[in-house]
């Protein structure tokens, strides 16, 4: 269609439907980039289509919680299902126990993953959070393709066995090595793998490394060999047709190091988790109980382009759906429910009894 | 918008009045800061397209650690200013550092001979670019400072000294220098001397930072820009601080004073 047009005009769009179609689990996005799915739907629509193709994604993990496992899992999964190579380093000691952990994906023809009004009403629609429609309606585009671009995993049921069948999945612990350099070899032969026909991309790898600078690993107290790695596999990507997930906690890196790697990283994300019984927060937020954790984006890529990206919001709720399929969803303010409002009441009169009994004496 | 009219950034780099324009088109030395949340990477796009005009005869000699060639060059070209032709006309030189490793392993000499032989290689275009016909400014740009000082694999000395050397150029042969570093990275006393040294050769010096209620839409931050100025000879100090906000565009940057957006 697109691609007959003859490109006269600098203004048109040259986004062929043919190029889609050539790497399976890429769409291509604005200013000549793609876009690799983060295997989580509602990631992929926050960050505008998922993770830059040729980035860098740094998780700040939460010291206390594994919830950016949750991300490099749906992240590695979402890979195997679109057949790409993948690369995983960990601080473990047998990191191919990783694999076991994938969360296999949903049958996506029953159960739908949002609960979409009856057809007949699509055409009586009241503009209420109309923002969600959009979103529907996206992600109806995309699965109308043949090959889904981004899955919804089921964190409860282990991926398949014939999805690792014939899958080249490197696995390397980081305990091994005393310095980075096995790493960094690896993730060179990877890269090169990929970008093996003159420059251009005939798939696209998935790169994760969980917990970079945990203290099991014997190059955590080297600052700047972690950054030069950093900098390096950065460089090695952004060439190739990968895109690379380093998970880290933040609390181990020392506060000035701890800048570099948020300058080094392309997309900057954060995870938290809640505490269970937070009786204050439980009260803002509506929702409080399915709440699984708390994400944040402080950075999105922006490879090609000047311009920042202004998210509307930065931080979201990691929730289960059905206890099954990960959702990210903004941040609700619960309603002011009377017993909140009269305690509002009580503590105002305290004050009041309070100051009336000092102006009398 | 009218893009002949200069913008308040261009009002505020020429700032000393119309006589002096000229005695500032001689080298300067900029330094843009800019901090995790907000970029100023746009800041050197904008210096980038203000050389390579087309009725000047300036040359820039690009030093990229950040991103290679094709991110710029997307840039530039929705800005209106093709980096491809102008390479191939000799007014942008881009030296492509993204995979530039210093090692350690023989010691500190080694250390430097990365850094070294980039100089040579900045010093050899220079002299190549002053010795033609015409007058014409070089720009030496750098993007970024912090990534250099990665590379040099923490020695922040040898990246001092790198940056020394290039002022030398700028005194000998009238380069302009313009760098772009992170200004949350130093915030410990042990980091702090480069980037003390730096603003201190500066002439002209260009913060970015968010708003302080956060980011918006249409306001995506601050701009603090001092220009020390040239006015040494009569005595009194002539440094103006000036206080802008900023929108990024495709093609473009919006300023205005706050407030005072329409």
């Amino acid at each position: 269609m697109a691609s007959s047009r003859p490109r006269g005009s600098s203004f048109s769009r040259n986004i062929s439907s043919a190029a889609t179609s050539q790497i399976p689990g890429v769409k291509l996005g604005p200013n000549g980039t793609s876009f690799l799915s983060s295997g989580i739907p509602d990631l992929d629509q926050i960050l505008g289509g998922g993770f830059t193709l040729g980035s860098l994604v740094m998780v700040m993990e939460d010291p206390e919680a594994p919830h950016h496992m949750l991300l490099l899992r749906n992240f590695m999964s979402q890979g195997l299902v679109h057949k790409q190579p993948l690369l995983y380093a960990s601080p473990e000691r047998d990191p191919r126990g990783f694999l076991g952990t994938l969360p296999s994906p949903m049958a996506s023809k029953d159960e739908k993953p949002h609960e979409r009004p009856a057809e007949q009403d699509s055409n009586l629609r009241i503009a209420w959070q109309y923002k969600k429609y959009l979103g529907e309606q996206n992600s109806e585009v995309q699965r109308g393709g043949k090959a889904e671009y981004c899955n919804d995993f089921d964190v409860r049921k282990p991926l398949e066995r014939h999805f690792y069948s014939g899958q080249r999945v490197d696995c390397i612990s980081l305990r091994d090595s005393p310095n980075l350099v096995p790493l960094l070899e690896r993730c060179a032969a990877f890269s090169s793998q990929i970008s093996k026909s003159d420059g251009n991309i005939t798939c696209a790898g998935r790169i994760a490394i969980q917990s970079l600078c945990s203290p099991q690993c014997d190059f955590s107290d080297k600052d700047w060999d972690m950054l030069s790695f950093i900098r390096t596999l950065k460089g090695m990507i952004r060439s190739s047709g990968a895109v690379a997930v380093i998970s880290f906690p933040p609390s181990l890196v020392s506060p000035t190091f701890l800048k570099r790697w948020q300058h080094l990283a392309d997309t900057l994300i954060s995870v938290k988790a809640i505490p269970d019984e937070h009786k204050e927060l439980a009260k803002l937020l509506t929702g409080y109980q399915d709440m699984l954790g708390l994400l944040s984006v402080h950075k999105v890529a922006r490879i090609n382009t000047q311009v920042p990206a202004i998210l509307e919001a930065t931080t979201f709720s990691i929730k289960l759906r059905k206890r099954r399929a990960l959702i990210l969803e903004c941040l609700n303010q619960a309603p002011v429910d009377g017993s909140s409002g009269s305690s509002y009441g009580t503590s105002s009169s305290c004050s009041g009894s309070s100051k009336t009994g000092n102006l009398d004496f | 918008m009218d893009n002949s009219r200069p913008n308040l950034l261009e009002e505020a780099l020429v700032e000393d009045g119309i006589g002096s324009v000229k005695i500032q088109k001689r080298g300067r030395v900029v330094v843009v800061e800019d901090c995790v949340e907000t970029s100023a990477a746009f800041v050197l796009h904008h210096f980038l397209k203000r050389s390579l005009q087309p009725d000047s005869s300036d040359v820039v000699v690009f030093i990229a650690f950040a991103h290679p060639f094709s991110h710029y060059e997307r840039i530039l070209r929705k800005m209106g200013c093709n980096l491809a032709v102008q390479r191939k006309n000799q007014r942008f030189l881009f030296l492509d550092m993204l995979m530039l490793e210093c090692p350690d392993r023989n010691g500190g000499e080694a250390k430097e001979d990365g850094l070294l032989t980039l100089y040579g290689e900045i010093e050899k275009a220079v002299e190549i670019y002053s010795s033609l016909e015409g007058s014409r400014t070089i720009t030496i740009m750098i993007d970024d400072v912090s990534l250099m000082e990665v590379a040099a694999n923490g020695s922040s000395n040898h990246v001092l000294d790198f940056l020394h050397y290039c002022y030398t150029l700028k005194e000998k042969c009238g380069c302009s220098l313009v760098t772009l570093n992170h200004e949350d990275i130093y915030s410990s006393a042990n980091t702090l001397p480069l980037i003390l040294q730096l603003e201190y050769l500066a002439d002209v010096i260009i913060k970015a930072e968010p708003l302080a209620t956060g980011l918006a839409s249409d306001v995506h931050g601050q701009l603090t820009l001092l220009n020390k100025g040239s006015a040494c000879d009569l005595g009194s100090s002539n440094s103006k601080v000036r206080n802008f906000h900023f929108r990024v565009k495709e093609n473009n940057v919006d300023y205005f004073y706050p407030g005072t957006q329409t």
